[in-house]
């Protein structure tokens, strides 16, 4: 039965408003823009704040307090110097272990654990940062001490070692305490490239006789290089830009040495600022956000590289 | 006739047994030989115990079953006590926050401020600070949330352009910004276009917008890209518009996904401390406005307690952590259990 449709009736619809469609694609595409608005927003205005630390003359900068006597570069040197050192002693702790903790939920932990194990590990990821600066001054730094005097005793012929005094609050202990808070993040991201191994290299690597490890060594260790390097780099963004852990923990100093168990001697960007900013006045502000402004273009360096490798990572293992 | 020798060792395995005798054996070593040397510390004798255990079954296991084996068992054990050391920070971190936390806890800490509490008080809680909180995280979630979920549904319904990639990359750039610029830029913001003297937790609200946006984008993003094309293509041929379509369909199907993000995101900044602590700083007294004076938060309200010093002022550090890592357990608990609830069928795993 053929239907029926008066044609008039047809033409007299109108076609539906398009009203609807434009303001939604403009309310989609305005609030894409306001991503990349808000990034260069966060550029230009650190940059306009931090201007006149750049063209202040010697005199002026060393007249301001917080810079001790010091020109713009003589202050940020150690700061930069610090926020390195500890961020690298964070990752040569935290790597080797998130690749361990990683193997194990992927290729070592029984299949139906492993999914709560990791969500264990995601868990330290959700620690806000002030209970990790807490739990390091009040807790680890007790349970470190005896570990840093005999290391002290013991070695402390290395410059490394030499002359701890507790309490232990040196870079040492706030690199732990880093390691520990950007552990969640390089491990999710190893993990997943883990998972991701071909299923027929592992079994091909098994089927000829290879133990656990030799597989582990050719299959899977090889395969995920790439996305372990770029998890340590996203580790490292994290660990550059962490303030509260260092502040709470590290005695600061200006120095720049590798005395890793000694008070006093070094300090990083982020908690110099939250250190010093609500004191500061005047230049003394430009500063700092100066000092804000190197952080942020280290990390966004960091961070874009991280990412550059993870997408070409994406496109030509075909793991997709 | 010729011979074969084979590469192949043919030597047998270890015994299930042997390797777990050897690891008692090694832990109670451990154990012992920190109980002689000074007082009982069991968590120093464990890690002793367990060095003692890789250096033993290695040997044993070289000598009875050969190399490989026991690099074979070296790796295991290295891997396995680095899922154990883990554990370490995570168990004693919830230990210390519970038991000491529990010393202040309780209706007359979380219903009082910090108004004329001097010194060694007993008296004053983080009523102040928890409001603050709230206030501040709320209003960077009416910022961010919109953006952000905008934002994804250009990425994902809209995008496929330049620029669209352009947003892709900066938003993982983006969540990598440092919160102490974050913190920095809104006060730069402020400063430049409301002057200096201007103090309210708006300023805090926009440095935590900034941390939060790109948070939501990911994961919003993540549960858009979920929804079956099958769902929009069947609405388009219904004649449905686009943009009802993703009103009424794909936002509809995702928004067990959408909610869970969301609540994740905000679990993520409510815990920020360091843009807070440089832009709103902290009072004593409880501020209701968002948009004038001062505020008090709890993340800096630890921080404060903590390097202000002193047994009552510990204590109450303490306390605000425990209330910090409730508030965050329970946005954490709320977004899974909202997933697992809500999840449309044939996508709930």
């Amino acid at each position: 039965m053929a239907v029926q449709i008066e044609t008039s009736q047809v033409r007299d619809l109108k076609p539906p408003s398009n009203l609807g469609n434009k303001v939604f694609a403009g309310l989609a595409s305005g609030a894409g823009w306001a991503i990349l608005v808000t990034l260069a927003a966060v550029a230009l205005f650190l940059v306009l704040r931090a201007a006149p630390a750049f063209t202040a003359s010697e005199e002026e900068l060393s007249g301001e307090g917080i810079l001790r006597g010091y020109g713009f570069w003589g202050y940020v040197g150690p700061l930069l110097f610090g926020t390195v050192l500890s961020s690298a002693l964070a990752l040569v702790i935290a790597v080797p272990l998130s690749i361990g903790i990683a193997l194990f939920i992927s290729h070592y932990a029984p299949r139906r654990l492993a999914q709560g194990l990791g969500y264990i590990v995601d868990l330290l990821a959700a620690i806000p940062s002030v209970i990790f600066g807490l739990w390091g001054a009040r807790w680890l730094m007790g349970v470190v001490d005896p570990v840093f005097a005999w290391l002290s005793d013991t070695l402390g012929f290395l410059p490394f070692f030499q002359d701890y005094l507790p309490p232990a609050r040196n870079i040492m202990t706030a690199s732990l305490v880093l390691a520990v808070m950007i552990l969640p993040i390089i491990t999710a991201t190893i993990r997943e490239v883990f998972l991701q191994t071909p299923r027929l290299h592992e079994e091909a690597s098994l089927a000829l006789g290879a133990t656990r490890w030799e597989m582990v060594q050719q299959a899977v260790l090889p395969f995920a290089r790439s996305g372990i390097i770029s998890a340590s780099m996203l580790g490292l963004g994290r660990a550059l830009g962490e303030t509260m852990a260092v502040l709470m923990i590290l005695s600061p100093g200006f120095l720049v040495n590798f005395n890793l168990l000694m008070p006093g001697q070094h300090q990083t960007i982020a908690a110099n600022i939250a250190n010093q900013f609500p004191e500061a006045a005047g230049l003394g502000v430009n500063v700092l956000i100066a000092t804000g402004l190197m952080l942020f273009i280290i990390t966004f360096l960091v961070n874009m590289a991280a990412r550059a490798i993870i997408a070409r990572r994406a496109e030509f293992s075909g793991a997709n | 006739m010729t011979t074969i020798t084979t590469a192949v060792d043919t030597r047998p395995r270890l015994a299930p047994w042997v390797p777990w005798s050897i690891l008692g054996l090694s832990l109670a070593a451990g154990i012992g030989i920190t109980a002689t040397a000074g007082s009982l510390n069991l968590l120093g004798g464990t890690a002793l115990g367990v060095v003692l255990y890789m250096v033993a079954i290695t040997a044993v296991s070289w000598v009875r079953e050969g190399e490989r084996w026991a690099r074979d068992r070296l790796a295991s054990a290295l891997v396995v006590s680095a899922f154990a050391l883990v554990m370490v920070p995570l168990v004693s971190l919830v230990w210390m926050v519970v038991s000491e936390g529990m010393k202040r806890f309780g209706p007359q800490f979380l219903y009082t401020n910090m108004v004329g509490v001097y010194g060694e008080s007993e008296l004053g809680g983080a009523y102040h600070a928890i409001v603050g909180t709230l206030l501040i995280t709320g209003l960077a979630s009416l910022i961010s949330i919109p953006i952000g979920i905008f934002t994804a549904i250009y990425l994902v319904e809209y995008g496929g352009g330049r620029i669209a990639r352009y947003v892709t990359f900066l938003v993982d750039v983006m969540t990598g910004i440092p919160s102490i610029v974050a913190g920095l830029f809104a006060f730069s913001l402020f400063f430049t276009v409301a002057g200096p003297g201007y103090k309210s937790g708006l300023i805090g609200a926009v440095a935590l917008a900034v941390l939060m946006t790109p948070v939501v984008v990911r994961s919003v993003e993540e549960m858009l890209k979920l929804v079956p094309n099958e769902l929009r293509e069947a609405a388009y041929a219904l004649g449905v518009p686009k943009w009802l379509t993703i009103v009424k369909v794909v936002l509809r199907t995702a928004v067990a996904g959408i909610t869970t993000g969301v609540m994740i995101a905000i679990a993520r900044v409510i815990g920020e401390t360091a843009p807070l602590l440089i832009t709103v700083g902290i009072v004593a007294n409880t501020n209701f406005n968002v948009f004038d004076g001062r505020m008090a938060t709890l993340p800096v309200f630890v921080f404060r307690q903590y390097a202000q010093g002193g047994q009552a002022a510990s204590e109450r550090a303490w306390a605000g952590a425990l209330t910090l890592i409730l508030i965050v357990m329970l946005l954490n608990l709320v977004a899974r259990l909202i997933s697992r609830w809500f999840a449309p069928r044939g996508m709930a795993h």
